[in-house]
């Protein structure tokens, strides 16, 4: 066992790739976690989703073994984080298992609206934290200012920041240096009831359900009974371990420690994240703080694209959220798209990385219908619905009034692209609050309805500012807004999945451009189509997809029967990828670009 | 009805040049041994007949590739082989496709005395500029003259035309279509050109280069096609077939009806109705390819199999529904085994029915004027 005094218990933040997973494979280099063989890039990102597209979803732990400066070897317990906003929560517990944070700047890019975001929260734990400046071998790389940075943006003391190159591992043994110098050892009575913190939970093929705990006080070993004080529900510890990263097992946790154990515990959704596990015995007397559950905020539908695939889908998202508790999904029922469900996310690009999980981890095709905010419906009775589907929109009769949900936007810009963002915001009808400037580059920060963050604001914001800016949010409560159903009618049937709630001002254009797109994408049939927008009972928009005139093959001979035959066979196979509504087939391009339409 | 007529088709692969328009099975080539394919075909019609019943064919349809490019006494040796092997109905019809250029006019008699009986001419265009633009070498000259002679020579003849060419508008159209009427030939095919994958036309479309009028267009052409015809006598009994009484195309009818036919030659095609389904023959495609098989096994067959029950029912829709007869529920029965109203069930028919695009009684089912001019949607609807 090791001494309190020599463990460290230390959370990697930083802004999407400033190199943190990389520095993170160093460490475990150096500290002999893994021999050289076993050795590949972004070792603790365990997703192929993860390593392709260069992010870390979900936190992971590793405990390494680091000689240090005073020849004492220390047990570092380190927590990489994901650097998206949309996993901010999980960014959070990791903070909560530790005692302080290394804060990873890219020398060329600077601080970005994660870093900060980050290291805010990070100064929020108590954290003690360790600048490091990463890529500094890089030609653009400007040390200077990305200290000025810190010291302006952040308000964090940059003199004493470790200057390295993860890639290269230029330095990279001062950073665990500075870890086991300037933070503090955890403390807590290995004799005191047990009081584990539940840092995380998740579905493994080879251990079951794990769960990542934290001691803080008392120890945690095999064959003790624990209760998990938010549930109450009691169960037998069957292994105790660490991940090195290869899961190790071992006797027992003491107060400081971080590792795995295994419960008997079936399902991931049993445990709840920032519970407090305590001995049944001997239970303590007051739960630790935990934190905040996440709450999704992006709701979407998720249909099938062949509806025999019904089933499938049920089982791949009951068996994805094993893996990923932050997602909801409930059943819908759509007259156009068929049986689906209808899921929550933390934000877009955890809608896109679920979608992508699906399809590939389940291989799955899905239509997806338009991500939507959850919208407070004050009803004339009194009460008030949290409305996920803008299908289930009260009749406006009914309606007193709806209230839609704000962020508030932080985002970190040079200033050449200052007004174009500026532009942006005000035209996605946000509030200026703040504007400062470090050097060249402008801190903004924007309230904004979170809907028109989510119909295209990343798309928009990454083009007028050539990917040069960064964002950031946090939701900012409730505010009412003049907002209307949109609808889109096939031969003056509503289609369902396409309905939307939109700002008033903007509904009569969203309508147009839907119309159009769909007609663009809805091909010529044996009928007359007419597309309608609708908003109440009132057509604010018309387009029609004349009958087809001619579809007839010129020759058909014996030669010809094989082919023909085949053809006729591929189009029925293609056909299963349309949805009728009344008579008319659409394709399901129809519905995605429908929702990706460009309103200006 | 006792048994369907068998039909004979005969493949000859070869093309003095490829027209740019034309995805058939068609090759250039510099050196043809025609001793050596006729000897081929001669081995393969044995073999065929060895494997099929014995029947009296009813129609035998040289077709290419270019036909009358191939000897006098090759076709005179397939049709006499086809004679010893089969026998001949009463008054088979002998069908040869012929370009319309001079030097096969001058074989057009030899063809007559070795027992061919119909002469199908591809005519393509009765202007020259629209030949040239066709990639065809024949000028229009040489077309009319041997539309001409195959009317002296042959007892029945057909030519072929295409339209909705490139640039030509109704009017031209409809003057280039009374010149040909006014030939007095008994049996016309109008195409409208259309862009297969693969060829040079479709290419060029592909780049821009080349531009098919739209699709109103090609709409109202098909439309005052079959009026134009229909006002000359001749009835629509195929979307792009026309006749004067009597002179329709028997062996076509047998593809369009799912009667038994045999193919011989390069991916020549078969389809024969027994007693444990419809089976489907198909052979290489590629001509030394075929022609080695042959030489080797005595055949060039590369697949023999039975279609399943959905694949005749499709065949039989996508041919039968061509015809203005339509499909007859006792054709499909005996084609494929299945009934015709099972396969195609009423909710499917209704809308198309009140549409004006399929009609139908309690012997057949068929597409309308309106229903032949968008019939691949018709089908598909019909299909499922």
């Amino acid at each position: 066992m090791t001494p309190q005094a020599r463990i460290r218990n230390v959370a990697i933040i930083a802004h999407v790739d400033h190199g943190k997973s990389t520095l993170a494979d160093r460490l475990i280099e150096i500290c002999g976690g893994l021999e050289a063989r076993e050795m590949r890039s972004q070792v603790l990102d365990s997703m192929d989703i993860e390593r392709e597209r260069g992010i870390t979803i979900k936190a992971q732990t590793v405990r390494l073994a680091f000689t240090a400066a005073d020849g004492e070897t220390y047990q570092i317990n380190l927590m990489d984080t994901p650097g998206h906003v949309d996993f901010g929560y999980e960014v959070s517990r990791s903070l909560a298992a530790c005692e302080g944070s290394i804060l990873v700047v890219d020398a060329s890019q600077g601080v970005e609206a994660q870093t900060l975001a980050n290291a805010y929260q990070a100064i929020a734990a108590n954290h003690e934290i360790v600048p490091v400046i990463n890529k500094v071998d890089l030609p653009a790389a400007d040390v200077e200012r990305a200290k000025q940075q810190i010291e302006e943006v952040i308000g964090l003391g940059a003199e004493d920041a470790v200057l390295i190159s993860a890639k290269t591992g230029l330095n990279v043994p001062a950073v665990l240096q500075a870890v086991v110098d300037r933070l503090p050892a955890p403390i807590g009575d290995p004799a005191a009831p047990l009081k584990a913190l539940l840092v995380d939970s998740w579905y493994d093929t080879y251990l079951g359900v794990v769960i990542l705990v934290r001691i803080f006080e008392g120890r945690i070993a095999r064959g003790l009974r624990v209760r998990l004080m938010a549930t109450g529900a009691v169960h037998e510890i069957e292994r105790v371990g660490v991940f090195t990263p290869k899961p190790l097992l071992v006797d027992g946790l003491d107060p400081g420690e971080i590792g795995f154990i295994n419960a008997g515990i079936k399902a991931v959704a049993e445990c709840r994240i920032g519970d407090t596990i305590t001995e049944e015995r001997r239970q303590a007397a007051q739960a630790l703080p935990g934190f905040k559950p996440s709450q999704p905020v992006v709701f979407c539908g998720l249909f099938p694209v062949d509806t025999s695939e019904f089933e499938n889908l049920r089982e791949s998202l009951a068996k994805l959220r094993l893996n990923d508790a932050s997602f909801h999904y409930e059943p819908e029922t759509s007259a156009a798209l068929g049986l689906g469900y209808r899921c929550g996310f933390l934000g877009l690009l955890h809608l896109e990385i679920i979608q992508e999980r699906l399809e590939r981890e389940f291989n799955l095709d899905l239509i997806a219908t338009a991500p939507s905010v959850i919208y407070r419906i004050h009803v004339r009775a009194g009460s008030v619905l949290e409305l996920h589907n803008p299908a289930d929109l009260p009749d406006p009769s009914r309606i007193e009034r709806i209230e839609e949900p704000w962020i508030k936007a932080t985002i970190l810009v040079p200033d050449t692209y200052l007004g174009s963002v500026l532009a942006l915001c005000q035209d996605k009808r946000g509030a200026q609050q703040e504007l400062s400037y470090v050097g060249d580059r402008a801190m903004v920060v924007y309230r904004l309805p979170l809907a028109e963050v989510v119909y295209d604001f990343y798309d928009r914001l990454k083009s007028v500012s050539r990917g040069y800016a960064s964002f950031d949010y946090q939701m900012d409560g409730y505010e009412e807004g003049d907002v209307v159903k949109l609808s889109i009618l096939v031969n003056a049937e509503p289609v369902d999945a396409l309905a939307m709630i939109v700002h008033r001002a903007r509904s009569e254009a969203r309508g147009r451009a839907i119309c159009v797109k769909l007609k663009d994408l809805i091909h010529r049939q044996l009928f007359k189509i007419a597309i309608q927008a609708a908003i109440g009972g009132k057509i604010i928009a018309r387009e029609t997809v004349n009958a087809l005139r001619k579809d007839v093959t010129a020759k058909c001979y014996g030669g010809d029967i094989t082919r023909k035959r085949k053809l006729l066979d591929k189009q029925k196979k293609g056909k299963k990828r349309m949805r009728a509504i009344g008579n008319v087939e659409i394709p399901q391009e129809a519905f995605l670009a429908a929702l990706k339409t460009d309103d200006r | 009805m006792s048994s369907s007529p068998l039909g004979l088709y005969v493949h000859w692969p070869f093309c003095q040049s490829k027209c740019p328009y034309c995805d058939f099975n068609s090759h250039v080539r510099e050196h043809i041994d025609e001793a050596r394919w006729r000897t081929a075909l001669l081995a393969e019609l044995d073999h065929a007949a060895a494997d099929t019943p014995d029947r009296p064919v009813a129609t035998v349809f040289f077709g290419g590739g270019t036909p009358s490019l191939m000897e006098p006494a090759t076709v005179a040796a397939v049709i006499e082989r086809i004679g010893i092997r089969w026998g001949f109905a009463s008054d088979p019809e002998i069908t040869l496709e012929a370009n319309p250029g001079s030097v096969e006019a001058g074989r057009f008699r030899g063809y007559r005395a070795a027992g061919v009986n119909r002469l199908s001419l591809g005519v393509q265009a009765l202007d020259d500029a629209a030949l040239k633009g066709l990639g065809r070498g024949h000028s229009a000259a040489e077309a009319m003259a041997a539309i001409a002679l195959a009317g002296a020579i042959f007892p029945r003849s057909s030519f072929d035309l295409i339209y909705a060419r490139p640039g030509q508008t109704p009017a031209a159209w409809a003057e280039e279509l009374d010149r040909a009427i006014a030939f007095g030939t008994g049996h016309l095919s109008l195409y409208q050109l259309t862009l297969e994958p693969g060829t040079q036309f479709h290419m060029r479309a592909e780049r821009g280069d080349l531009v098919l009028p739209d699709e109103d267009t090609q709409a109202a052409l098909f439309e005052a096609t079959e009026e134009r015809m229909t006002a000359a006598g001749f009835a629509t009994y195929e979307v792009s077939n026309h006749a004067r009484p009597g002179a329709a195309s028997r062996h076509n009818l047998i593809y369009w009806r799912s009667d038994d036919h045999l193919g011989v030659g390069p991916g020549a095609h078969g389809r024969m109705t027994t007693s444990v389904g419809r089976r489907a023959i198909a052979r290489h495609r590629a001509p030394e390819t075929w022609l080695a098989a042959v030489e080797r096994d005595g055949h060039g067959i590369k697949d023999d199999s039975l279609l399943t029950s959905d694949e005749a029912a499709t065949e039989a829709l996508l041919m039968g529904l061509r015809l203005d007869e339509g499909v007859s529920a006792e054709r499909f029965l005996r084609a494929t085994g299945q009934t015709l109203w099972d396969v195609v069930p009423a909710d499917r028919i209704e809308p198309l029915e009140i549409a004006g695009f399929i009609a139908r009684d309690e012997a057949s089912l068929r597409a309308t004027r309106a229903g032949r001019r968008v019939l691949n949607a018709v089908i598909a609807a019909l299909t499922g």
